[in-house]
């Protein structure tokens, strides 16, 4: 089935969400809208999908003019939608799921036989594995994703939207899904595929349109170079690497002796963790998710008191301190998860900008709060930190996710620190304020204060670290220099020592391999 | 690992409140999220606002309340029996029924036209603000422990304990004016705090479920009060009915008009406890903390907060809230402690809480609306013969209707504020349009 929409419009009074877009989806194509955060590549696919109106413009269906006054109705045209974030029941089995709005019943009893069978037949075709039975909530998420993928192909689809589908994947599951979106792809489907990860983008589209402050800036091929791609989303020439001079170490130091922490379900989550950090260092951790190096972020920052070992910044043993002493001694803090840990979502953006901070003297006089000192406090780092936005009365939930994350960085850099711990500083943020972070965190590090980086994307690995740990099920595989050639460090985030590979290797590492080139 | 192939430095989008950003593109000066229609009309703005809002709920729930009242009313009832006849005959009695009830509540809740003098004609506003009273300290307890994040569901209990220990102050300690009262009011207030301490100290310590300690530590002070009333201790003496003595004059507070009204220095007590309690929650430290607790606890903790200090903390002070309602009932408007003397105050502070958005004012405004309820109500009974449970369903329904705005909206078909540009929202904005054209 070809798409084609022609100059859609959507606007939210006085705002343009979507500018006269014109995009063509051609049958047994995928086809990539790569945007910013904040480009409007949801807002239009929510106008595909009937959940808004268009104000202006027309979306055809093979040359047929459709309009859709919801869900429903594009559905039963033959477009279905995978979000960002699954619709599906936890509790419910795969085929309740899949079930679920279109339930085939006898009598007054849930017939779900057929259900079960459409799910075998799709999940043997395209070689899904999902077990009609197996309940949602045990699944793992890419599993859960192929179920949503099911839901749209039981109803029929033969569009297929995706929004930003690889966002919660791992990047083994990343893979698989691209395989699956080539399988579909030649099976006839017309896939529409969202996303800002350039890499998969041009892995898997046979058309590219990027999309920037809600208009169409152009239509290429995915042979394009990630460059071109990354400035025409950002509408400037994107600096991928982050210039920085070599360290200029202090004499301070963080250092991390035989941390130790087990979880309250018994499992060891971080095992005899040692690690220096010298003032005007950035040290990045490198690792899979989930293989210790949040618990260490938290636990240097007080949240879990249970653990064992050292801690020590400028000669104070920060374990056994409360996160407020340890805040108050100068450690900034940027959480992995801002909307979790970062921010207040119901506060405004000024109240947030002191959330750690509100009780110093600065900003409070005895028990009151003073808030033309908050206030101004947050006009200044608004500005200072680029916080695009209307007022900072308004609560942070109304901004996009690259400025929320602009709020977190401006609160834990704006005030004097002994030791920074940033952990995916910037996931979920788009390219320009990617750049605009790591730089901050550069600035933070020639200002002569410790840096720990947590992140799990390699290129911000590389970008950033002057020394680089790599954690695996909770242990330190080791620690090398920046110019760790990709293969080594894949290899012990996988689980081999620095010792091990060195061993191994009889000639040492000295090819520069991936710093110079635009990593 | 496959992202190390990965050519960009492009984290992967984990965008939880982000979903509303996606439309909001990033102009650079006019950032588009705040927009809204660019110069909303008179009109527009008029019938958007809150106020405008409560009215028409007003208006909603008086209708059909008439209508309730309508159709129990036996006069309206017989003349339906010849509708067909003369339908005049049953609008006329209708309308009188309805239109006495309402003038009845009226009059029995802010003003009596009917009294001989100028005492007569106020005095049920002055009962308005009597009865708001211990609903307004209490709805404040509610409200604060709201916004921290606790259901705090406890008021009835902390107002018992409250007018325990005011009470016993109060008529068995006998000293100087103005110390007694103090000492009253000191003591009813620890006496609620400790009740709502408790339920903090509770859910800090061990994690139990404040709906569950606040429900049970009701019914602990309910059947308290019952018992400290049959020992010797509590009760007049040659008696042995569950009444405490009188309090003594020292302990009481001061009538606010003189005698002929029972309208005390609590309702003063109560605007000053909003003006506290707002001045708190906006602009202090306490109330930050409380706050921030309130709508996002993970964070809060990460940024250093205590949270199950917290707790202890609100429920403190909504404890000390609810203790102020149980000294207002003891000191000012019933100078004995029965088994009665918390009423369902605690109960309907959680409503007051609530139709106020726990906010100080607008628990204020709950409170009087509620109190003038309670006062006129009685009056509605009396003066026409209005089933008493009827007047119930009637208060009922208003609180329904001002505490539904999605409801009273689309039945006035007024605009909603909050789904104007906001694309999250937008979708069910866009739905009526959307009915419209199919």
């Amino acid at each position: 089935m070809k798409l084609e929409l022609r100059s859609v419009t959507k606007r939210f009074g006085a705002f343009t969400a979507n500018d006269s877009v014109d995009l063509v989806v051609e049958p047994g194509t995928v086809h990539c809208l790569l945007g910013e955060n904040g480009a409007g590549k949801s807002t239009l696919m929510n106008v595909i999908y009937g959940l808004y109106e268009p104000t202006e413009g027309h979306i055809l269906l093979d040359g047929q003019e459709k309009r859709f006054a919801g869900p429903g109705e594009a559905m039963r045209a033959g477009i279905g939608m995978v979000h960002q974030h699954f619709m599906l029941v936890p509790v419910f089995t795969v085929a309740e799921n899949v079930a679920l709005g279109a339930e085939s019943t006898r009598g007054t009893s849930l017939d779900l036989e057929q259900t079960r069978r459409r799910i075998r037949e799709i999940s043997d075709r395209y070689g899904f594995r999902v077990d009609p039975d197996a309940v949602v909530e045990d699944l793992p998420v890419g599993v859960q994703q192929r179920v949503e993928i099911i839901k749209a192909l039981v109803r029929d689809a033969e569009i297929l939207i995706l929004d930003e589908p690889t966002a919660v994947l791992t990047p083994g599951e990343t893979d698989e899904l691209l395989a699956i979106m080539a399988q579909l792809r030649d099976d006839g489907k017309s896939l529409l595929f969202i996303s800002h990860k350039l890499r998969e983008v041009c892995a898997v589209s046979d058309e590219i349109t990027v999309i920037r402050r809600g208009k169409v800036v152009g239509t290429v091929a995915p042979t394009a170079a990630t460059t071109e791609l990354a400035s025409m989303m950002v509408g400037h020439d994107v600096n991928l690497t982050v210039d920085k001079e070599a360290p200029q170490y202090g004499d301070n130091t963080f250092s991390v002796r035989d941390l130790s922490l087990v979880s309250d379900t018994g499992v060891t989550v971080l095992d005899g963790i040692d690690l220096d950090v010298r003032g005007g260092e950035i040290v990045a951790i490198a690792g899979v998710q989930g293989n210790g190096q949040t618990e260490f972020t938290e636990t240097v920052m007080g949240l879990h008191p249970k653990a064992t070992g050292r801690i020590v910044l400028d000669g104070e043993d920060l374990l056994g301190m409360t996160t407020k002493k340890i805040i108050d001694s100068g450690v900034g803090f940027v959480p992995e998860d801002r909307t979790v840990d970062g921010l207040v979502g119901a506060f405004s953006i000024e109240e947030n900008l002191v959330l750690n901070q509100f009780d110093t003297k600065q900003f409070s006089a005895g028990p009151s709060l003073r808030r033309g000192a908050i206030r101004s406090n947050a006009r200044k780092k608004a500005a200072a930190f680029d916080i695009r936005m209307n007022s900072v009365s308004d609560h942070v939930a109304t901004l996009s996710g690259g400025n929320q994350q602009k709020v977190v960085v401006a609160r834990e850099l704006s005030r004097p620190l002994k030791l920074l711990v940033a952990s995916q500083p910037t996931r979920g943020v788009d390219v320009g304020s990617i750049e605009f972070i790591h730089e901050r965190i550069v600035a933070e590090r020639d200002a002569g204060t410790p840096v720990v980086i947590v992140s799990t994307e390699l290129d911000e690995v590389y970008a950033l670290a002057d020394r680089i740990a790599v954690f695996h099920h909770g242990r330190l595989m080791g620690i090398v220099g920046p110019d760790v050639p990709r293969e080594m460090l894949g290899q012990m985030m996988a689980g081999a020592t620095a010792e091990e590979l060195q061993a191994n290797a009889p000639q040492p590492a000295v090819q520069n391999t991936t710093e110079g080139e635009p990593a | 690992m496959s992202s190390s192939e990965s050519q960009q430095p492009v984290a992967p989008p984990v965008d939880g409140a982000g979903a509303a950003s996606e439309g909001a593109a990033a102009a650079p000066v006019t950032p588009p999220w705040a927009s809204g229609p660019e110069k909303p009309s008179l009109a527009y703005r008029f019938t958007s606002s809150p106020l405008v809002l409560s009215v028409a709920a007003l208006i909603a729930a008086l209708v059909v309340g008439g209508l309730l009242i309508v159709f129990t009313d036996q006069r309206v009832l017989t003349r339906m029996n010849y509708f067909f006849n003369r339908p005049s005959d049953t609008f006329e009695a209708a309308w009188k029924a309805a239109s006495s009830a309402y003038v009845a509540l009226f009059e029995g809740a802010i003003f009596d036209p009917h009294g001989e003098d100028w005492t007569q004609r106020i005095y049920p506003l002055t009962e308005t603000l009597t009865i708001a009273t211990p609903l307004i300290f209490a709805g404040l307890g509610v409200a604060i422990s709201f916004r921290s994040g606790l259901f705090n569901i406890g008021a009835q209990g902390q107002i018992i304990l409250g007018a325990i220990v005011a009470g016993y102050i109060g008529f068995s300690w006998h000293l100087p004016v103005a110390i007694h009262l103090i000492l009253v009011i000191v003591g009813g207030m620890l006496g609620g705090a400790v009740w709502g301490g408790l339920v903090g100290l509770l859910k800090a310590k061990t994690g139990a479920h404040e709906v569950i300690l606040c429900i049970m530590l009701n019914y602990v002070a309910l059947n308290l009060v019952l018992y400290v009333l049959t020992t010797p201790g509590f009760q007049r003496e040659g008696s042995t009915n569950p009444i405490s003595p009188q309090i003594d004059r020292s302990a009481q507070l001061p009538r606010l008009f003189g005698d002929s009204f029972r309208l005390h220095w609590g309702f003063v007590l109560a605007i000053l406890a909003v003006l506290l309690v707002s001045w708190m929650i906006n602009r202090s430290t306490v109330g930050f903390r409380l706050r921030a607790v309130g709508s996002n606890p993970e964070a809060s903790k990460t940024a250093g907060i205590n949270v199950t200090a917290g707790y202890i903390v609100v429920m403190v002070m909504a404890g000390g809230l609810s203790g102020m309602a149980g000294v207002s009932q003891i000191s000012g408007t019933e100078k004995v402690l029965t088994g009665d003397v918390a009423a369902s105050f605690g109960f309907d502070a959680i409503t007051v809480a609530l139709l106020g958005r726990s906010k100080p004012w607008g628990t204020f405004w709950a409170g009087l609306l509620y109190g003038a309820f309670r006062a006129g109500g009685v009056a509605m009974q009396t003066n026409t013969g209005t089933n008493i449970n009827i007047v119930l369903v009637v208060q009922s329904l208003i609180v329904l209707f001002i505490a539904a705005p999605p409801l009273v909206r689309a039945i006035f078909r007024l605009p909603d504020p909050s789904k104007t540009g906001r694309d999250k929202k937008a979708r069910k904005a866009s739905a009526p349009k959307a009915g419209a054209a199919q």
